[in-house]
């Protein structure tokens, strides 16, 4: 059989490797990426390890490359990605590594650290050269005004009269001058007011660039102001103030021409300090550039030689202290491949001792192992969200491929909608690798893409389905002649039709045949379409999923022949089928029947198997399975569809109702009769004559079993208790006897949900597209614009979207539910191999989050 | 008459399902490719078949109301006498 039908063979295998060589041979193994280790010292704390050393100074590495990468993405230099794989460098070079990061890191952080102290330095120039600049203005002012200039008039203000009466000359006011962030203002201006009681006089002006903080990076507005006042004390006070606000204040000289000769100087030292950070920044700049070159790979080697420490920390150490012993799980197929690859690795590390692989007998439960190309891979995943399969039994992937869009598409039947969601997956099939190169965060994008070759095949599905519904965006296609014309009318007759006229199919208004593809298209234009389309679908709804079931019954079969049970053949799976032809089946026989033999007609002789005497096939059904006869009209005699019909019915039920014990209690009986008989068997004659002696043979017998022998011999599943088995089998057989008759219930959901779609779409074109459609004159072309985009995009949202996905979801539970029920168990676990590639591709998705 | 399209469809999804299966070059996916060509003529005949069959002994006719007579008439090949 192929490689999807059941997972892949697995061994478990122990590995001895040379101290030396185990690293580059776990190398080797990563990049092969087929082995899963086991911890054989799950115990030992993961700080005692033995490498634990080595993975610390990975960290610190990866910490720092981290940190290159952080000041890159500032910088908005693009990093260089080849996309090429770098092996994993030898442990010697990891100490090269760790220098040149080190050096790297350094040196950024010196670099940072200069550029911010000459920032701040640049910051507190600029501020001074706006304070110089801005206060020129005040001094202006004070020094130029006349007598009744306001401010002077202001500054006598504030002083009262007899300290002007003691103080001969001009008042000497002293006076602060600083900046602060513009939002401070405010507070800063009550503060000072009600601080030193109106004695102070606050003059400020805004300036208009914002300045860069040098310790966040961010742009703030700020304000110059310039505080006056008198006396030493106000003085201590008012720089309290502007501490307590975080205003920076600087020396500004009090001569004018004192200032301008502080305000060249200044300006000389701007413009070095705008020299000297430049090449800073330069230097920076070529430093990160030349990292952004290689940080990818180092990320990639980086990250490769942590993965094989953690691995050598799964490994035991031998007692000589001279090999390391792993143990693995392997894929018997692939261990070929994977000698090669020790072998390898053992010469890649110069060692002369070869690595020794074993293979171990273990009873305990192999991982399961899927070999998944793109294709098969999102179909795989949809079984393993619901359960890993167990260890070689059947998988329902291949089976699934075709299965899953053929459902999806009896739901979603219109060839427009498919033809949509079709070129959609196309066009990701299609672009794949430019697609699948971008790596998009996006989630919802991923699933999509993930999905790409479902939706793709869910679409042409969907045109196929579409052309049988005969659905075109709710509207019908005449390609090969409709079965059914209009030629007994005339037209005065057609005159006279107040609300409808059903064509009558047993005259010539029904051509003999039907249409040849799909439904034909006068169905769509007639009033009582729900009617024959529901009786349509329905029967078809339990056709294919009567037949769906049936399909997963019969895997069953090859899944017990595969582990040789022929208990579960015998005792389930022949009842099982039993069960649901003679029943279920029969159902769809009759159905068939019902299509063939019925038929309209005016004849006298055929009104047996006319419209008025075609039976009910649920009705025909209920009455067989409660045992009653069947109604039937007058004049058609029977309701029997066929000779002997209540006969073979009868003899159907009562098969049927036999293998409800069959099903019920074979298994267990069977069980109980082989563990009496092994147990019976290993008596020796000291043991029968003891019971015998006793005269009770079957108490001391059991004790003695109990006692001596306790791992029951091999043929049973396990040592379970009579007792539970009973329960067991009574849950299987209630399920899946009540599961018959519910699943098959359940599979009604193609019915109704493909009567939903097509009825939206109808809707849709009703109330929408043909409002446009019927608007007549130049403003029909205008209506019709305009309307078939709300139409185009209700189509794709509600339509194609929205009831795709919930067609989706029907699906995916007809095969979890109906279909995995029949066969599968799903009890087991995944194969995680030790692969380079899935630890690379996780570590980059957690970087992006 | 009704035979032939019986006959065109069995044999277009028969080859699809049954001849296709067995030329299917040899090669790691054989297995998958050969399961996927039968089921798709399995489902997609089976599709068909209950739709044609369906149709092929109707027991109602399909109620039309005056307009839809009259266009299905003169568009459809029997103008109204």
């Amino acid at each position: 059989m192929g490689s999807l039908f059941r997972s892949a063979e697995m061994t478990l295998c122990q590995l001895f490797l040379q101290s030396e060589a185990a690293y580059a041979c776990v190398s080797e193994l990563g990049e092969l990426g087929l082995v899963q280790f086991r911890d054989l010292n799950p115990d030992v704390n993961v700080f005692q390890r033995k490498f634990v050393n080595e993975v610390r100074r990975c960290d610190e590495m990866e910490r720092k490359l981290r940190y290159l990468e952080k000041e890159i993405k500032k910088d908005g230099i693009p990093m260089l990605d080849t996309g090429e794989n770098p092996e994993a460098p030898q442990p010697r070079e990891m100490i090269d590594l760790e220098a040149t990061f080190e050096k790297l890191e350094n040196e950024l952080r010196e670099v940072n650290q200069n550029a911010e102290a000459l920032k701040r330095n640049y910051l507190e120039l600029t501020e001074l050269k706006q304070i110089l600049r801005k206060t020129q203005v005040f001094f202006d002012e004070h020094e130029g005004g006349a007598a009744n200039n306001p401010t002077e008039s202001m500054t006598r203000a504030l002083i009262s009269e007899d300290s002007i009466a003691r103080q001969t000359g001009p008042v000497q006011l002293g006076f602060v001058a600083g900046v602060i962030l513009r939002e401070r203002i405010p507070a800063f201006e009550r503060m000072l007011w009600r601080a030193c009681r109106g004695n102070v006089f606050l003059r400020q002006a805004e300036i208009e660039t914002p300045l860069e903080d040098p310790s966040t990076g961010d742009q703030v507005y700020k304000s110059v102001f310039i505080i006056f006042f008198q006396g030493d004390q106000l003085k201590t006070r008012v720089k309290k103030i502007c501490e307590g606000f975080r205003a920076t204040l600087y020396p500004c000289p009090e001569a004018p021409a004192d200032r301008r000769e502080m305000a060249m100087g200044v300006m000389t030292r701007i413009e070095d300090l705008n020299t000297v950070l430049g090449q800073t920044q330069d230097h920076r700049h070529r430093v990160l550039v030349a990292a952004a070159k290689n940080i990818k790979n180092w990320f990639v080697k980086v990250r490769k030689i942590k993965a094989i420490y953690h691995t050598l920390n799964l490994f035991n150490l031998d007692v000589t202290q001279k090999c390391l012993i792993a143990e693995c799980w392997v894929p018997v197929l692939d261990l070929e491949n994977i000698q090669l690859a020790l072998r390898r690795g053992t010469e890649r590390s110069g060692s002369s001792v070869p690595p020794i692989l074993n293979r171990m007998d273990t009873l305990e439960d192999p991982p399961t192992y899927n070999h998944t190309n793109k294709f098969t891979s999102a179909f795989q995943a949809l079984y393993d969200s619901y359960g890993i399969a167990s260890y070689r039994e059947m998988n329902p992937t291949p089976y699934t491929i075709i299965t899953f869009p053929f459902l999806f598409a009896i739901m979603f039947g219109d060839f427009g909608h498919g033809a949509i969601m079709a070129l959609f997956g196309a066009w990701m099939v299609l672009k794949e690798k430019p697609l699948a190169a971008k790596k998009s965060d996006n989630e919802i994008w991923n699933i999509f893409f993930g999905g790409r070759y479902i939706i793709m095949l869910m679409g042409c599905f969907s045109m196929y389905t579409g052309l049988i519904y005969n659905d075109t965006f709710a509207k019908s296609l005449n390609i090969f002649r409709s079965s059914w014309k209009i030629s007994n009318l005339t037209y005065d007759y057609v005159k006279t039709i107040t609300t409808s006229h059903m064509l009558d199919p047993a005259t010539d208004d029904y051509a003999g045949d039907p249409y040849v593809f799909g439904l034909d298209p006068a169905w769509q234009l007639a009033e009582n379409k729900i009617i024959f389309l529901n009786s349509f679908k329905m029967k078809l709804s339990i056709i294919i999923g009567i037949t769906h079931m049936l399909f997963g019954v019969a895997i069953s079969y090859f899944k017990n022949m595969h582990f040789n049970n022929r208990l579960n053949i015998i005792c389930e799976f022949i009842p099982q089928v039993v069960f649901l032809t003679f029943l279920f089946f029969y159902m769809v026989i009759l159905m068939f029947i019902k299509w063939f033999m019925y038929f309209a007609s005016n004849k006298k002789e055929d009104f047996t198997v006319g419209t008025r005497c075609a039976p009910s096939i649920l009705i025909t059904f209920i009455n067989m399975v409660l045992n009653k006869p069947t109604p039937c009209e007058e004049g058609c005699l029977t309701s029997n569809m066929y000779a002997g019909q209540i006969g073979i019915q009868k003899f159907l039920l009562f098969c049927a109702f036999i293998c409800v014990p069959w099903m019920l209690l074979a298994k267990p009986l069977l069980i109980q009769r082989e563990r009496k008989k092994s147990a019976l068997h290993p008596l020796n004659h000291n043991q029968l004559h003891s019971a015998t002696e006793n005269g009770d043979a079957s108490e001391p017998i059991h004790m003695n079993n109990t006692q001596a022998q306790p791992p029951v011999p091999a043929g049973h599943d396990d040592d379970e208790p009579m007792s539970e088995i009973y329960i067991h089998q009574g849950i299987h057989t209630i399920e899946y006897v009540l599961g018959s008759i519910s699943h098959t219930a359940s599979y009604l959901r193609l019915w109704a949900l493909s009567l939903a779609h097509a009825q939206l779409s109808e809707v849709l074109w009703e109330m929408v597209l043909n409002k446009g459609l019927t608007v007549e004159g130049w403003a029909g072309g205008i209506a019709v614009y305009i309307i078939f985009s709300i139409w185009a995009c209700l189509t794709i949202s509600i339509l194609v979207l929205m009831e795709g996905l919930s067609a989706f979801l029907h699906t995916l539970r007809l095969h979890w539910v109906e279909f995995c029920s029949k066969f599968y168990s799903g009890g087991g676990y995944a194969f995680q191999p030790f692969s380079f590639e899935i630890i690379l591709e996780l570590a980059g998705q957690v970087k992006e989050e | 008459m009704a035979a032939l399209p019986f006959i065109i469809f069995t044999v277009l999804w028969g080859g699809i399902g049954i001849v296709l299966p067995i030329i299917v070059p040899k090669g790691p996916n054989r297995g998958i490719i050969q399961v996927v060509l039968i089921l798709t003529g399995v489902c997609c005949w089976l599709f068909w078949l209950c739709c044609y069959v369906a149709q092929m002994n109707p027991l109602i006719g399909p109620k039309l109301d005056k307009h839809t007579i009259m266009v299905m008439a003169k568009a459809w090949g029997d103008e109204l006498k």
